[in-house]
């Protein structure tokens, strides 16, 4: 009954899936928090363009975006992020569209995590003579991490989930190979539970592992 | 000065010296990026004002191409957001069902529906009506993103639901019972009608996911909405991807922050309304309750963090 799946790399199309997570949660993350900072920051400009950058990111379709990165950015003014051949050139564009959107969400969650930190810890951190960035850095930022790390394992399901977008553009990870595979074979009920079981193999496990992670460091209060 | 800030006094003499620098530094750096992508755009003659005049000028540009695609883009929105509704409630009020049966089957349907991709929803209801039903091959995109639509967020609706309910005080249920209303009395008549309101503002966001999901249609599924609106107008108008990337994206910026508005106006009006128990599910409330496979009491409701859809 199953042995159509050995014409296909469904493990290898997988693992491309885990790797755009991967690359896009670290790229988000960093980007994100760099975000987050600059909206609490005391700058009134730096706020604004956070505010700006997060309402307008977070209303485009991520779909727009990744088509953007593959009409736009690569076949109208010809940006190939340093890559040599189409495929990686298609996968790093990928990754910047995916990262480009899912910090707008990272830097929301990051936010209402510093919302958490109790005003008295910071204006004793400001007693002892810290400045901003060391508020920022030494007190607030350490423990909001730990209070949304539940909030960020929402994210990076939905960037998981997010990233079969990326076949938009021709990226061959699962979305692209289920697509493949139903068009070319009769099983399209069998195809198709295979690659939900492989999706909830990836979120439900991360999603428990994460909301126990989450209960073990957020800061009791 | 914002009272709510909670990393920084009042500045002072030398911390407004320095806010003034840090805001010169930041600009240079904005105006220096703002120039590269300019200088770009400018060296691919993307910035002509040939290729974006079709679409302040002509009004043919609005008429055959972009309102037809944002038509399909709300048709097949708000299609999904009337099916999804019911069948979100009725998934929703079984999750809180008292048979351990009822509960567990809900659950079921309402966790793995979350756990897959919108996308891979929609590629197999597309392929499944080219099987196994008889739909014009011309509508059968619509179907398809609509049933996936359907699919997924029925079951995110579900979740709004009983967050919605278990948002209510116990008291409301315990006078319920005590004045003699049997199970479903107190669910229709007593938890329902209150949680509908207090729901609300989660469900009006849930819209701006369900709008943004539509493009998947456009890119994948050849369903001619907004953003498959773009290849048509670029080779109509001079190759302006550009421009028209950019006027599609603005649609959908307003379309949604005027969504998203919407419900936080909502929000504050349900908060400060006298007559409700002051319950109100947002949008951050449903995904603290997210994690599939994961099952949240009511003391973890709150909190706020945006919908992260696709």
């Amino acid at each position: 009954m199953f042995d159509f799946l050995d014409r296909y790399d469904v493990l290898g199309a997988f693992w491309v899936t885990v790797q755009l997570t991967f690359y896009s949660a670290i790229g988000s993350l960093i980007w994100g928090t760099v975000l987050a900072a600059m909206r609490v920051s005391p700058v009134p400009l730096m706020r604004g363009f956070g505010t700006a950058y997060v309402n307008v990111v977070r209303n485009i379709p991520l779909t727009v975006i990744i088509v953007f990165t593959s009409l736009g950015l690569f076949q109208t003014l010809g940006v190939t992020l340093g890559a040599g051949n189409f495929k990686t050139i298609d996968f790093r564009l990928a990754v910047l569209g995916l990262i480009a959107y899912t910090s707008a969400f990272v830097c929301e969650a990051i936010r209402s995590g510093i919302n958490t930190v109790p005003l008295g810890q910071s204006e004793a951190a400001r007693a002892i003579g810290l400045r901003f960035p060391q508020v920022l850095m030494l007190i607030v930022l350490p423990q909001a991490f730990r209070s949304v790390v539940g909030p960020l394992a929402n994210v990076l399901i939905a960037l998981t989930k997010n990233t079969t977008v990326a076949s938009a553009i021709g990226v061959a990870e699962a979305a692209a190979l289920m697509r493949e595979m139903i068009e070319n074979e009769a099983q399209l009920i069998l195809i198709s539970a295979v690659f939900a079981f492989g999706f909830i193999c990836l979120t439900l496990p991360t999603g428990l592992f994460l909301g126990w992670v989450s209960r073990k460091v957020s800061v009791k209060r | 000065m914002r009272s709510s800030s909670v990393l920084y006094d009042a500045p002072g003499p030398r911390a407004r010296r320095q806010n003034v620098l840090l805001t010169v530094l930041f600009l240079v750096a904005l105006a220096a990026v703002v120039w590269w992508v300019v200088q770009s755009l400018a060296d691919k003659n993307q910035l002509e004002w040939v290729k974006w005049r079709p679409f302040f000028t002509d009004s043919r540009a609005w008429s055959t191409f972009l309102l037809p695609g944002l038509k399909n883009t709300l048709i097949a929105a708000s299609l999904a957001m009337v099916i999804a509704l019911p069948l979100g409630a009725l998934f929703g009020i079984a999750r809180l069902s008292d048979h351990w049966w009822v509960r567990g089957a809900a659950g079921t349907v309402v966790e793995f529906f979350r756990a897959i991709p919108v996308l891979i929803l929609m590629l197999f209801a597309n392929e499944a009506y080219a099987k196994y039903t008889s739909v014009s091959s011309d509508s059968r995109p619509l179907y398809a993103v609509v049933t996936g639509l359907v699919l997924y967020n029925g079951s995110v609706l579900a979740e709004i639901v009983r967050a919605g309910i278990l948002s209510l005080p116990q008291g409301q249920s315990d006078a319920a019972k005590a004045i003699g209303m049997r199970k479903n009395q107190v669910m229709r008549y007593v938890l329902l009608p209150q949680s509908v309101t207090a729901m609300m503002p989660a469900i009006v966001s849930q819209l701006v996911v369900i709008v943004k999901d539509t493009a998947l249609g456009g890119a994948l599924l050849g369903f001619s909405e907004l953003l498959a609106s773009v290849r048509p107008m670029s080779a109509n108008y001079g190759a302006n991807t550009i421009a028209s990337f950019a006027i599609v994206a603005a649609v959908y910026v307003v379309l949604n922050l005027t969504l998203t508005s919407f419900a936080s106006w909502l929000e504050v009006r349900l908060r400060r309304g006298k007559k409700s128990t002051g319950a109100v599910v947002t949008a951050g409330a449903v995904e603290d309750l997210a994690t599939p496979g994961e099952h949240v009491g009511r003391d973890d409701l709150g909190g706020a963090s945006g919908t992260a859809g696709t």
